[in-house]
Formats: C-alpha cells, structure tokens, sequence
C-alpha cells in the first residue's frame, strides 16, 4: 500500500469564494462613483480630504494593531480603508485638513479599535468620527461652500436641508428642485453631492448582495411614511417625502452606513425594526429637532439597539410551531 | 409542474457531471475484507462468528441486541482471520471482523425470498428488515426497522422516498434510481404496508430530470406521486424535505412520526425489496467515487467491509496532488485518514481531490449570511460564540440541538470560521452532561 497522508477537518470541505476582504473592496469600489462625483463637484478639496482620511485611517489602524500586538493582517481586509472613505464622504469640504485628520483619527481609534477592532464595534466607526468632530468643532462641520459647478461666487451657501428648515423654503418657494438632488450640483458633504451615483454604487452591493436590501427599503418606508402624512396634511409648509430621500445623508446613509454588517443586526426581523427605526428617528429629527440634518444621530442611536435586536429577533427555528 | 422547496439553505457547485452518466460497475469484492460491527446508529452489535469460522456470503456474522441496533452480515465467503479492533470510519477503533476472500461468493443456502412480498404482514416486513440488517444508506445509518415501526398514537399518513441526493459530487442515488426505478417503486409499496400509511410521495431534485421522468413514467400504475424539487442544499435533509413536499414541521427533538411521516432514501428503499423478495441481507451498497482527485471517477457497487485502498485502485488510483480524502459528500461527509478503513454500509461516497491546508480565520462580522442560510432557523455565529465562552446553557436556549449540522453556515460564512466545529464541540459538550447527571 502507498504510503499518503492526508488532512483531517471537519465538515463542510467546501466553501463560498466570498472572503472579508472581497466584501470589504466590493463596498470600496461600489463608493467609486460617489467619490468621482465629489471630485468632479469639489474638485481638489475633495481629492485632498478622500485620501488624507484614508490614510490616517489606516496608519491609525496600523498603530493601533501594534500596540495590541495583532496580525497586521486585518490592515489589507479594506475595512478601514472603507471608514476612511465613508467619513471623508460626510465631511463639509469647506473642513480643514487637520480636522479631517483628527475625525479619521478618531473614527479608528474611538469608534473600532477600542472595541476590539474588526467586527466587535457597537457603531458605525465612521459616524463616531464625524459625531466627534459635529460636536468638537460644531461651526467648522455646518459651514457649507457651494459646488464649483455652482458658479456662484459665495463665501458660503446653505444646504438643501438648512434652506428647508431655517428658511422656511417651502413657503417662499425657494426650494433645491429634486432634479438637483438627484442629479448633483448642491451644496452639502462630499458624499451627498449626488444621489445618482450613490444609487449605481448601492445597486451594485445589491446584486452582489453585500448589503441587506431590507435595511434602506425599511429606512425610506418609514421616512417616506413619516414626512408624508405631514405633506398631505400641509404641503405648503412641509416638504414632500421624495425631497427627505433625496436630499442630504439619507441616500449615503440608508446604504453605505445603516446596512454596515458589523452594527447592523444580524437577523431579517431585526433588520427590519432597525431600519424602520432609522427612517423615523430621521424625520423626527428633521421636522421637529434642533438640527436640520438627522441621519448620523438616528443611525448611531439605532445601532445601539443592535445587541438587543439581535438577542430578542431571532429568527424562528423550524419546528417551533408545532408540538410533539 | 410546481416545484416545491424548503426555505434558505445554499447552492454549492454540484460537480456532479464527471459520474452522472456513468452506469453503476460491479466491483470484484477483495480477497480480504475487514467488516465493523457497528456500522449503524445506535449500540454495536455481538460477534458471531471466531477465528477460523468459515462463512458464507450473507452469513450473520454479528447480532444486533439492543433496540437501536443492527445485524452485521459476512460480505464475501471465506474464513475469518481474526475479529479484533480495527480503524473505524467515524474515527474511532471498534470490533471488526476481518475475512480472507475464498473466491467462491457461496451464497448462504439457507437465504428465501418471498414469493408474494406485498401479502406479507408490517410484522412480518419488519422481521426481515431487521434479519436484513438494513440501516438508512442516506448516511445517518438509523436502523430500518425502527423507522418502519410507528408507535401506536402517531399513525403514518405518507411515506417520502428521498431521491434528492443534495450533496455535491455524489450520483450513487441518480445511478440507482435510474437502473432500478421498479425496485425502488416496490420497496416504496412495501415500507407503505409496513407503516400503514396511505400514500407515497417520491422527491428528486430537479438537475436530475431524466429520474424524474422515468419514475413519473413507471409510477403510472402504482399509487405513488412523484414531486419534483428544487435543486438546493440541503433539500435532502429530512426535516427540511417534509416541510418542502408537505408544509409540515417536524417538531424541535421529534421525529418525522410526530407529523405522521416516514422518509427512507431511495437506496435503503432498494435494500428493503431485495431484502423482501430475495432474503438478501445487506452486505453491498452503491458509491460514488470521485473528486479531482480520483483518476477514472465511477459508480461502484462495492462490498461492506472492502478497505478504500481498493475501491480507489479500482477507480485508477489517486492522483499525485491529492490531500483530503472523504467520506460521504463534500458538505457533510467524513475526513479520512488511512486507506486501510473499509466501507461500510452508511458510505455514500468516496471523495479525494487537494484542498487548502488552511484559511485565514477572520472576526465575526456579523454579515449574517449563516442565519440566511441556515435551514433550520438558528443563529450559528450566535452558537459559536457561546460554545467558545463555555455558556451551554445559552447554547442549548438557542437551539444548538437542533443543529443537523448541514454545513450550510460554515460554507457561507465569508470569516471562514469554523462554525460546525464549534456548534459539535457544544453539542458534545451538552450531551455528555446530560449522560453524567443521568448517571
């Protein structure tokens, strides 16, 4: 008889090609056609904000890695890569450079790394960079210039959502037409300058599904459901719910920040609650709260019911309906 | 025709076209062999025979005692060399008695058929299956004889025959159903009079089309309903299969009876006939051998007891690179480790192709792709994380039990983490408890 050895391992002996890594760059690239859009729009401040994010991010990462004594492994995984870029597309790009430093910094660090790193975060690491610098440097993160496309010639220049809220742009008739929204051309973050190209990077994760189609469904259900019981009671004093999905974070967040995997919940029911719960909490925030933008708040707070959702939605296990 | 399906589950590459159209060959039995005494679920069974015996093929050589348990039966006519431990499939060492090949095949003398098999009594059906020592071929090897014996208060409405064969690779049910549809058809009649049920449901998944249409063809003028199923892993798995044909589910820790059903895969369905009609204990099975690493891939039927190392020369040998040898199907099947372990009568399959030694293990992150897949409802990456922190109490709270350890999970999850092995060491963890407080 040959003499052959061979492994031992359990079953299964096959496996999916799908990979972390592979995940984590199919989000990289589905961000691409944002991130263009913003550099089309902003031109060199963008180009400069997207990579210094990147970049701090991952030497963060880096650092951090070596003083836990990890693989520097997870490095390539492209998740921080994705934090850099997520909170770069959030970020007014009027900022200062240091900043977005600071933010990137932050987002690593205080949102992930402390947790454990990959996969053992309660929030989204790129929203606690930004909730971070929102509340450090509130004036720098709410000033606004236009998009160099504008051709307007003003220092500063009100979002769709501040002109909505502070303006009463309905009344006056002054407000962003939705042709703008979805097209690009507004004032507002990196990421929101067009909804258009964040849609075509969201429909890719969605065929490759990467992301969980139910999270932005359940998020612009509820928003939708919300905002327009108030337009069809007043619509000369509300907007209309297209306008809410359109205009600010709601189209980056409802698909590149909810439906992250890490602190987003794990079963569909649960999905389903945390979406629904985004949706309202955004409404809530920008119809009756102080701020006329709600999206990074409402997801941060959702993703704080995520361990919860998460032990009390399970999924139903076969033969739990019937008796013996 | 509607086809039916379970919820979730995955869709693995099925590979099975390098055996589908190959017709099953009989392979000379060896000249020595070397048949374990427990072969079944359940308790092992008492040697019957000594050193130097002479058998016959189909000769009882062990006696199946306790309730779960099954009679063993010589495979070849000879001599016994010796009943001593030997290497076991499943890992362990159990008795086994070896016997040098005499080359005569003298079949045991005293083996009847019957002449009209469908006159007999359920008593008289299970009898046999139990002399037959027939265990369930699909792979969980659960003694026959059991499953055809319903308790009083939970009558049988319908037996399913599961033609699926989900795992990939494997064709040995494909083979079978195609070359003895009647039989099978026969065997259906049978368990159906030994259960008392009223109807018989035939499942085949749809990549295997040419079965379903022989059997569509053949069931015309027996009672039997042939449904058609969706190609999906694992739509073979029992629970899953009665919920796919029937709507029913079979409650959690119960048995296919609570819901009035009885499943029998289509080769056990065989083994039934033969041993009804011709007396013919169960001393050979169908396999599949292949795998990149198998050099002419076939449809063997081979004798219990036939050590790997011949039933690989007989498919051409290994080829040079090959580092995983299975048996069973890729998803669920058992890593081996030596060429000398004999087939036994739960193999369906005999796989070997190179694997990757290893995979970077990642952190959970909770993609959720397991609980989207998982066919029976549960949280793997959940019950991972609590077998790996020791908290079984939990584990058991979530359903570890339930767990029938498909492989569907581990095969999606992009962490590649290892969550089968975790959710086993939990359940052995749990049910060797359970036998120390009993005790």
């Amino acid at each position: 008889m040959t003499n052959k050895t061979f492994i031992l391992q359990s079953s299964p002996h096959f496996k999916d090609k799908d990979s972390v890594p592979k995940i984590m760059y199919a989000v990289i690239f589905s961000l691409m056609p944002a991130a263009f859009a913003s550099i089309y729009f902003f031109r060199l401040k963008a180009v400069v904000m997207l990579f210094s994010c990147v970049v701090v991010s991952l030497a963060t990462e880096a650092i951090f890695l070596w003083l836990r004594k990890k693989p520097f492994h997870s490095l390539l995984d492209g998740s921080s890569v994705i934090t850099g870029l997520i909170l770069a597309m959030t970020l007014p790009p009027s900022l200062s450079l240091e900043l977005a430093v600071i933010g990137a910094a932050a987002a690593i660090a205080i949102g992930k790394q402390v947790f454990g790193g990959l996969g053992h975060n309660i929030f989204n690491p790129a929203l606690v960079g930004r909730a971070f610098l929102q509340t450090s440097f509130p004036v720098a993160m709410t000033t606004w210039i236009p998009p160099v496309t504008a051709k307007i010639n003003t220092a500063t220049y009100a979002t769709p959502l501040a002109n909505l809220k502070f303006e009463e742009a309905v009344a006056q008739g002054t407000l962003t037409p939705l042709k703008d929204l979805f097209w690009g051309n507004i004032g507002g973050c990196l990421g929101e300058a067009s909804a258009i190209t964040l849609l075509i990077g969201a429909l890719y994760l969605l065929f490759r599904r990467v992301i969980d189609w139910r999270i932005p469904v359940g998020i612009m259900v509820s928003l939708s459901a919300f905002t327009g019981v108030f337009w069809l009671i007043s619509p000369e004093k509300y907007a209309s719910p297209l306008f809410h999905i359109l205009s600010g974070g709601l189209m980056i967040g409802a698909f590149f920040m909810a439906t992250d995997m890490v602190t987003s919940p794990i079963s569909p029911l649960g999905s389903w609650i945390y979406a629904l719960g985004i949706g309202l909490i955004v409404g809530l925030i920008r119809l009756f709260g102080g701020f006329p933008e709600g999206v990074m708040y409402s997801i941060l707070f959702m993703n704080a019911f995520v361990p919860l959702l998460n032990r009390y939605a399970r999924p139903q296990i076969l033969g739990e309906r019937s008796k013996r | 025709m509607k086809v039916k399906t379970f919820p979730h589950g995955i869709h693995p590459p099925e590979i099975k076209e390098r055996t589908f159209d190959k017709a099953i060959e009989v392979m000379p039995p060896p000249e020595k062999l070397t048949i374990p005494l427990l072969q079944h679920f359940g308790s092992p069974a008492e040697p019957l025979v000594k050193k130097g015996d002479e058998v016959f093929v189909g000769q009882k050589i062990g006696e199946g005692t306790a309730l779960f348990s099954a009679s063993i039966h010589s495979s070849v006519s000879g001599k016994v060399l010796s009943t001593d431990n030997h290497i076991h499939p499943l890992g362990h060492s159990i008795l086994a008695v070896t016997i040098a090949n005499d080359g005569e095949d003298h079949l045991l003398p005293s083996l009847q058929g019957t002449k009209d098999p469908f006159s007999l009594t359920p008593d008289e059906i299970r009898q046999r299956v139990k002399e037959a020592g027939i265990v369930g071929l699909g792979g969980a090897a659960f003694p026959t004889a059991v499953k055809l014996s319903p308790p009083k208060d939970k009558p049988v409405d319908t037996v399913i025959i599961n033609g699926c064969e989900c795992e990939p690779l494997l064709t040995a049910d494909y083979r079978l159903m195609l070359e003895h549809p009647e039989d099978i058809l026969k065997g259906a009649e049978i368990v159906r009079l030994a259960t008392g049920a009223e109807s018989i449901i035939v499942g085949i998944e749809n990549n295997k089309k040419k079965a379903f249409k022989i059997f569509q063809e053949k069931a015309k003028n027996n009672a039997a309903e042939v449904a058609l199923l969706k190609t999906k892993y694992p739509q073979g798995a029992e629970k899953n299969l009665i919920y796919a044909l029937l709507r029913r589910e079979v409650p959690r820790g119960g048995l296919p009876f609570d819901v009035g059903v009885v499943v029998q895969n289509v080769g056990t369905t065989k083994a039934i006939w033969d041993a009804v009609s011709q007396g013919e204990p169960l001393y050979q099975r169908v396999i599949t051998v292949s795998g990149n690493g198998i050099e002419q891939p076939k449809n063997v039927l081979v004798r219990i007891g036939t050590p790997f190392q011949n039933v690989i020369n007989f498919c051409g040998g290994l080829k040079e690179n090959v580092n995983l040898l299975v048996m069973g199907g890729p998803m669920m099947g058992v890593a081996q480790w030596s060429l000398e372990t004999p087939i036994i009568k739960g193999t369906s399959g005999l796989l070997a192709w190179k694997a990757p030694l290893s995979y970077f293990e990642y952190s959970c992150i909770r993609c959720g792709r397991c609980v989207e897949h998982c066919p029976m409802g549960l949280v793997p990456s959940q019950l991972m994380k609590f077998v790996k922190f020791d908290n079984l109490i939990e584990a058991e709270n979530w359903g570890i039990l339930d767990c029938v350890e498909c492989g569907s999970c581990q095969y999606s999850c992009p962490a590649k983490i290892l969550l089968v092995h975790w959710i086993r060491l939990g359940k052995n963890k749990i049910i060797s408890l359970r036998r120390k407080n009993k005790a």
